[in-house]
Parts: structure tokens; sequence; C-alpha cells
């Protein structure tokens, strides 16, 4: 932390020409102090208007029990935040986003990889393969949900027929694990074409002096892949791992909604569900709130650890 | 191309000064699909019938989400002039007194008489406060019925039941003829609400949450109730009941592919189920437990109303009270409730679609009428609990866990009870 802060500190003396070149070219010096902050302002005032200003909102709103239409407010501490964590209903909840996250996140970046790997080794027809493997990104959410509906749906969808060749009496909607099923196979396979994007260029980013030089010193393309390349491909990964959390725990919002038909009575939602169930659909302003804040905290801390913890293993070549 | 600019030009000009005198009011609502047409329908011919004002019909999507953007529009001052407000909203609207203008204030003051006897009994509390004053004004009212697959009755040889022990006699047959007996949609109404209101058992604790917020407690344990439950699980296990989820369609829809004999629906579901059924259908009241002490009272009214939200320039307030008055008048009633399924609000419109000779036509349309016209008993009149849509969230997740098999119907309705009264102190508290 420190090392940080001394990197920062010279940037401070904007406008000041140092006499002698004995700092190192690498630190811009600017003439005027004011032009770099004019040209940061927008970017600032995009996040303060859509980040920093909801949050703080937020938290206030935390604290108090509101009436809906907002004619009176009165503080009760830290109720709205006992109330949740204290909640059978919530805690279940937080536990199958838990579960969700991690089986979204790993089943997208594996098959991401999996495909990655197998469409760089084709030559013939490269382009048609890959072409076929990214159109599914260009498909939104709300869409993508909608046709997981329609592939699950208890009537006509023809992906329970299928399971019903198999003894499988699928009831999406009624039974909690099935549901789960089929909002986890969606989200897999909407997030599975962004992992493919990056991994594939990560891949053809290797050089083909590397890729020969560990032919010539291991003969099993496992331990080839294990040792020489998987380490090459760590930043792209790391970068996804993070995208990905955050899909599987945000970006899943329009699938289950459209999924569970905003009813979702006994089917499994996540945390940001929740959220909005409570705040938009149940008016409880402050509770949603405790409950955004308590999301904003998880994040918060994710992402601390995954950047003290897993990116020191990182290398960035 | 230039002069194609030109003409548009000019008639943008006609158009304005068209619209220079005309007071523009708009109208957010939940519906969407077939009642959303007649819904513009109704703002064209209100347009249409005078120049002073125009109205402009805003679908919001659900009724839920007709609601959270109505609040969300309030707060940052931009409300509409009018709002659709469900059934399970009303205490959350009309306990934020100061947002809106009773519907009868707003039409005395704009000099029109208000006659709160010319609405249909069943309808005059809902929406009213303690002292019977409107504050919505009912719109689309509903009461769940019951369809009945005319095909399936004919085939299993068994009449539509009038109570559920009729329907248990008649079950083994329509399941043997091939049918799944019994199906309802929205259980929370179906068979939560007016399973209190159809046999009169209390819902909840003072006078069902009209005397006030503070205490209300929701009596979801009543003994009558679990018995009642106790046999939908029973018929659920014996296959004469089907559950598809809490989503209203998944019900439906087995119905109207004439797999079901008996679908528990709203009255304002026959507008759109005599386009899609496939079989000849025929309605009849929401049956009726013959083991409560005096059953067979008056469901509550379901649907919805329409609020004027406060704050909004005298002009525009005037055209609203036009509105409402527009909307009340026989012949615009009568319409509704023959184009939608919906009840009849008024006395005169019931008169006069009777006289239309509508109901010999299809005398499905007139049973949700008929039903909310039974003799009312002392809990059959309404309820008025806060934050009650995220009630009825829990009452959908532990209906679900019931028939999956994941509770007992007995801790089904302890957790209900429990956490609903949980959400109505915290509610209390709101409007302390």
């Amino acid at each position: 932390m420190t090392d940080s802060l001394q990197a920062i500190a010279p940037a401070r003396r904007w406008g000041k020409r140092s006499p002698t070149p004995v700092e190192p070219a690498k630190r811009v010096q600017f003439d005027r102090p004011l032009l770099p902050w004019l040209f940061l302002l927008p970017q600032l005032a995009v996040i303060f208007v859509f980040f920093y200003w909801p949050s703080a909102q937020a938290i206030s709103s935390s604290f108090y029990l509101e009436d809906p239409f907002g004619f009176g407010a009165s503080f009760v501490g830290f109720d709205n935040y006992r109330d949740a964590l204290g909640s059978v209903e919530y805690r279940r909840i937080a536990g199958f986003t838990g579960f969700f996250t991690v089986v979204v996140t790993g089943f997208s970046l594996g098959l991401g990889l999996l495909f990655a790997v197998k469409a760089d080794k084709v030559i013939r027809g490269r382009s048609s393969y890959r072409t076929a493997l990214i159109s599914v990104y260009a498909i939104a959410p709300p869409v993508a949900g909608l046709m997981g509906m329609m592939l699950f749906d208890q009537h006509i969808g023809p992906f329970v027929k299928f399971a019903g060749w198999f003894g499988w009496n699928m009831q999406v909607g009624i039974n909690y694990w099935d549901t789960a099923f089929a909002m986890i196979l969606v989200s897999v396979w909407k997030q599975v074409p962004y992992n493919f994007i990056f991994f594939l260029s990560g891949l053809q980013g290797i050089p083909a002096s590397v890729r020969e030089a560990a032919v010539i010193d291991c003969r099993n393309g496992f331990t080839r892949f294990r040792t020489a390349i998987l380490p090459l491909l760590a930043p792209t990964a790391f970068f996804l791992l993070i995208i990905n959390i955050t899909y599987a725990l945000f970006d899943t919002f329009a699938v289950i909604d459209v999924m569970v038909k905003d009813k979702p009575a006994n089917n499994p939602i996540t945390l940001v569900y929740k959220v909005y169930n409570d705040g938009f659909r149940g008016n409880d302003i402050g509770g949603s709130a405790a409950q955004s804040v308590i999301l904003m905290i998880v994040v918060l801390v994710l992402t601390l650890v995954q950047f003290r913890w897993l990116e020191r293993r990182v290398h960035y070549g | 191309m230039k002069k194609m600019l030109a003409m548009t030009a000019a008639l943008g000009v006609t158009a304005q000064a068209a619209f220079a005198d005309t007071t523009q009011i708009t109208w957010w609502h939940g519906m969407g699909g077939a009642n959303e047409q007649v819904i513009n329908q109704i703002a064209e011919k209100f347009n249409a019938a005078q120049t002073a004002c125009a109205i402009t019909p805003v679908s919001k999507g659900t009724y839920e989400e007709a609601l959270a953007s109505g609040i969300a529009a309030f707060r940052s001052g931009e409300q509409p002039n009018i709002i659709q407000i469900f059934d399970a909203g009303a205490a959350t609207i009309i306990n934020a007194k100061g947002a809106t203008i009773p519907a009868e204030d707003l039409l005395t003051q704009n000099g029109y008489t208000f006659d709160r006897e010319a609405f249909i009994p069943g309808i005059r509390f809902f929406y009213a406060d303690a002292d019977g004053k409107f504050i919505g004004m009912p719109f689309n009212s509903s009461a769940p019925i019951m369809y009945v697959n005319d095909e399936a009755l004919a085939k299993a040889g068994v009449a539509a039941p009038k109570t559920w022990a009729e329907f248990e006699a008649a079950a083994p047959k329509l399941k043997e003829a091939g049918y799944v007996p019994l199906v309802a949609s929205q259980l929370t109404w179906m068979f939560f609400e007016n399973y209190f209101s159809r046999n009169n058992v209390q819902m909840a604790s003072n006078d069902n949450g009209y005397a006030g917020f503070d205490g209300t407690e929701l009596l979801a344990t009543q003994p009558e109730l679990l018995a009642f439950w106790t046999r939908v699980k029973d018929w659920h296990d014996k296959g004469w009941f089907g559950f598809y989820g809490a989503g209203w369609a998944d019900n439906q829809k087995p119905f109207e592919e004439g797999k079901v004999a008996f679908w528990i629906g709203s009255s304002g579901s026959f507008g759109g189920l005599s386009k899609t059924a496939t079989m000849p259908f025929s309605a009849d009241f929401l049956p009726y437990d013959e083991t409560a002490k005096d059953g067979n009272k008056s469901s509550f009214i379901g649907g919805a109303s329409l609020f004027a939200f406060s704050g909004k320039p005298e002009a525009e307030n005037k055209c609203s009270a036009d509105f409402f008055n527009f909307l009340t008048s026989t012949d615009v009633q009568a319409f509704y409730h023959q184009a939608t399924g919906y009840v009849a609000i008024t006395t005169a419109a019931y008169e006069k679609s009777k006289a239309d000779g509508w109901y010999e036509q299809h005398p499905q349309a007139e049973i949700g009428i008929k039903q909310l016209m039974l003799p009312q008993g002392e809990w059959s009149k309404g309820y008025r609990l806060g934050f009650y849509p995220q009630i009825r969230v829990i009452e959908e997740r532990e209906f679900n866990k019931i028939f999956s098999g994941e509770t007992t119907v007995e801790d089904a309705f302890k957790a209900i009870q429990t956490e609903g009264n949980e959400l109505l102190a915290k509610f209390a508290k709101t409007s302390g």
C-alpha cells in the first residue's frame, strides 16, 4: 500500500517544471494543471451520477424505514440489516446465489476454454466455427431467458419432452432444482461465447516460438497445455474470472426474471432478484436498500480478495 | 422530399392548433393483450366524445410494475394523472394520504354528483376508507369464478359442483374420463383471500385491517382454512387437482386445451378465453366450503381501480374528473363489461346488459356479477393489509412447497402467518 502512495505522490506536483531531468521520463508533466481534470470530467461525472450518488442514497435509505410514497421515514438503525440477515429465507437465497455463481462461473469458463482450445486447432473452416460460437453472445439476456422459458415450458417445452424420455419428470417452475438446472443451463450457454472470444484471442497471442519450444520439451499435449499454455493465458483467465463472477451475480437477473415469469414462488432466485422483488414489487425501500448494501460489501470483499491474493499469482508477460 | 417536409410541417402546425386548448392527461395501467386493446378503445371513445381533454393510456406492464412505476414517478414528481392499482396494492396507496385525491372528492369538486348507491354492493367497500368514501374509482372489477369444460362434464356424466364436497364426488369420474378435474390460477387470490370471503372467515385482526394498521395481524392459521388446504393437498395427491406453478397462464393453458374439467379463473378472463378455448365452456360460482358455519357469501372484489394522483394542475384534475365520470356512464360500463368480462360496476350498467340480451348469449359473463351480489358476510367486504404484494410472494412460495412435498400444510400456513405479520408490523411502523 505504501509503495503505491509513494508512486502517486510526485504526480501531485503537476505544473511545477523541474529544472533538471532527474525524474524518469515516464512521468509526464503537464503545463496546465486543470486540463487533465477537464478530460477526466465526463467519466467522473458518469461515475458520480450512476454509482457514487445512488450508492450513497442506498446506504442512507438502508437505515430508515420509509413509507413507499416518500411521505415519512423513521430512523431504525441496523434493523433492516438485522431483518435481512436474520431471515431464513434470505440465507437460503444467499446460499443458492453462492452455489449458482460458482457453478455458472465454473462451467462458463471451463467450456469457453475448451471450445477456444479446440477451435484454435481447427484449420479448415475455422472462421465459420468461430462465428457460430460467437454469435450466441449477440443474444440479449432477456431474449435468452425467453428462449429458455420456451425450451423448458411445462406444456410445450421440447427439453421437457426430451428429459421425459430418460424418465425425468422435469417441472420447471414447480420443482426447485429443476428450475435451478434450467437457469444454470441458460446462463452458462449465454456466457460461454464471451469467454470463448477472450480465450481464443489469448491463445492466438501466444508466440509460435514458445509453442514450438514446448513441443520440443514435452510430448504430452495435456502437460504442455498445463505447464506452458495455461500460465500464459493466466491474465486473460483472471480478467474473465472477475467478469464471470459479476455476470453470475448481477447480469443473470434478466434470465431469472423471465424464467420465473416474475412470480418466483418457491423457485430459486439470486440476491439481486430479491433486492428487486422486495424493493420494486414489495415497495419495501429500506429493506431492499439494506440488501443492496450487503451485496455491495460482498462484491467489494470479493474484488479485494481477487486482486490481493489471486492477482499475485498472475504473470503479465 | 421537400414537398413532403413542407406537408409534415403544415400538418404539425394544424395538429398543434387543434391541441392548443386541449388539456392532455395520462393514464398508466397494468394491462396487456386483449384487455389493453379495450383500454385503448375506451380512451379513443373519451377523446372523440369531447374536445377539452385528451387522455393517453400507457401500459406499464403488470399490475405490480404499474404500482412500482407509479411510486417511483410520484417520488420524483413525474406522476401521471391517473394510475390503475390492483386489489393487493390498495392498502399501499390508500395509506399514502396526500398522494392521491379521493375519487369522490375529485368528482364533487369538479361539479359532478357522486352516488355511492349507484355501485353494486360488493364494490362499495374495497377501495373506500373506513367512512365509506371512495378513494379509488372502481374500474376493472372481477370475481374469481369457476369455468367449466362442458365436454368433460358430458363425458363423465357429472354436474358442476356448488360445494367442495360435490367436487369431491365428481372428481373420480372426471379423472376416469381422462381429465384433470380441477386447476386454479393464482391460488393466493382463489384459495386464500377468497376462501375467507366466500366462507365468511376472518382474514386479519382489526376488522380485516380496516380499523387501522397498528397491531393488525394476519389470521392465516384459521382451522377452517387449514382443513380446506389439507383437502386440496389430498386432491393433488390423488390427481384431482393440477398445480402448474405460480404463473397465471401456465394454469389456464391446460383448460384452454380441453384437458381440464374445472378451472378457477377471473371473471375478467372471459373475453380472452372465448377466443382461446378449444371447447365449449360455461361458468359457475367459485365453490364454497360446506363445512363452514356461514358460507356461500360474496367474494372479495378483485381486479383494480383508478386513483388520481395529487400535485397536478387544476385543469388536468378537471379532465381526470371528466374521465372518471365518463367511465361510470352506463354505456361505457356496459361496453367494458361486455368486451372484457370484468364485472359491471354500476347497477345501471348491469341492467343495461340484461336489457341488451347479453347474458342470454353469454350466460358465463353474468356469473361474476351474480357472485358479487350474493349476501355479504361480516368478512367478505374486503381487507386492508399493508405490504400485501410481498405477503402474496410468501404465500406463493409456501403453496409451491406444499405441492412439491417440501412442507406440510400446517407449517406452510404458520410460515405465512409469521412472516406476514413481520411485514404488517413493519408497515404499521412506516405509516406511523
